[in-house]
């Protein structure tokens, strides 16, 4: 028998659902709402030198590359098996148009982290 | 072609737009926001190793109107995705006996959501300490 290769992305799923369930809606309202407007939190919270220093740091890094990679696995998976319940397209075009971008911004993610240095 | 032929059930096209299917589709939809907001943290990260330009003009963008617009959204999307993964959550895991009796789901979804408040308010808490 074939084995499928669906649980390979039920592991990033969950680990990504999870994590965004806990921390995304605090870290939209720090990051999207709250540092723009400057209410309640300084002006300088996310100022080029800081943030340079949080993506350098070892636990900052991996902060980063968990949080942009496990919500970007997690979302891919759920758009993918709607668009294929929808019956948006092949199955297989689907999933690789899904996944390859998530594969394709978790490099880049990578990328970044390293360019930044440490 | 000859032979037997399997039945297909027609269905509707827009069957995911009407209940009960809608509920569903609004569930699985906070996946773009969630995916949604990690691109703008990718765009961030990615002007942050271009440079301070870079990195200023992503700044600017997240105080533009449509910026602030789009992270309500997400707001939104996140706090669905909370309720709904912590209500599906007692659903997919494997049944949960503690001293001999079955932990019931309810249960099981209130302690979820109770951990999402909680780490809700460590976050804020956390970045209240880390303001310069």
């Amino acid at each position: 028998m074939k084995r499928s290769v669906a649980p390979l992305f039920w592991l990033p799923f969950g680990a990504g659902g999870m994590l965004s369930a806990l921390t995304g809606p605090a870290l939209v309202l720090i990051t999207g709402l709250a540092v723009p407007t400057g209410i309640g939190v300084s002006p300088s919270f996310m100022s080029f030198a800081r943030a340079t220093a949080f993506a350098q740091h070892p636990v900052g890094k991996l902060i980063l590359f968990g949080v942009i990679a496990l919500f970007i696995w997690h979302g891919a998976e759920r758009i993918y098996l709607t668009l294929r319940d929808m019956h948006a397209g092949g199955r297989l075009a689907l999933m690789w148009i899904c996944y390859g971008i998530a594969g394709a911004l978790t490099f880049v993610t990578v990328a970044a982290l390293v360019i930044i240095g440490f | 072609m000859s032979g037997p032929r399997p039945y297909v059930r027609p269905a509707e096209t827009l069957w995911w737009a009407h209940p009960p299917y809608l509920a569903y589709t609004l569930r699985e939809a906070t996946g773009v926001a969630v995916a949604g907001y990690a691109l703008v943290l990718l765009a961030g990260l990615v002007s942050l190793a271009s440079g301070e330009r870079a990195y200023d003009a992503w700044l600017d963008f997240l105080k533009s109107p449509w910026s602030l617009a789009l992270h309500a959204l997400f707001l939104i999307g996140m706090i669905v995705h909370v309720w709904t993964w912590f209500r599906i959550m007692p659903k997919t895991m494997p049944r949960l006996v503690i001293g001999g009796r079955l932990v019931p789901q309810n249960w099981i979804t209130a302690v979820g959501l109770a951990m999402a408040t909680a780490a809700f308010i460590i976050i804020l808490l956390v970045a209240e300490w880390m303001q310069p």
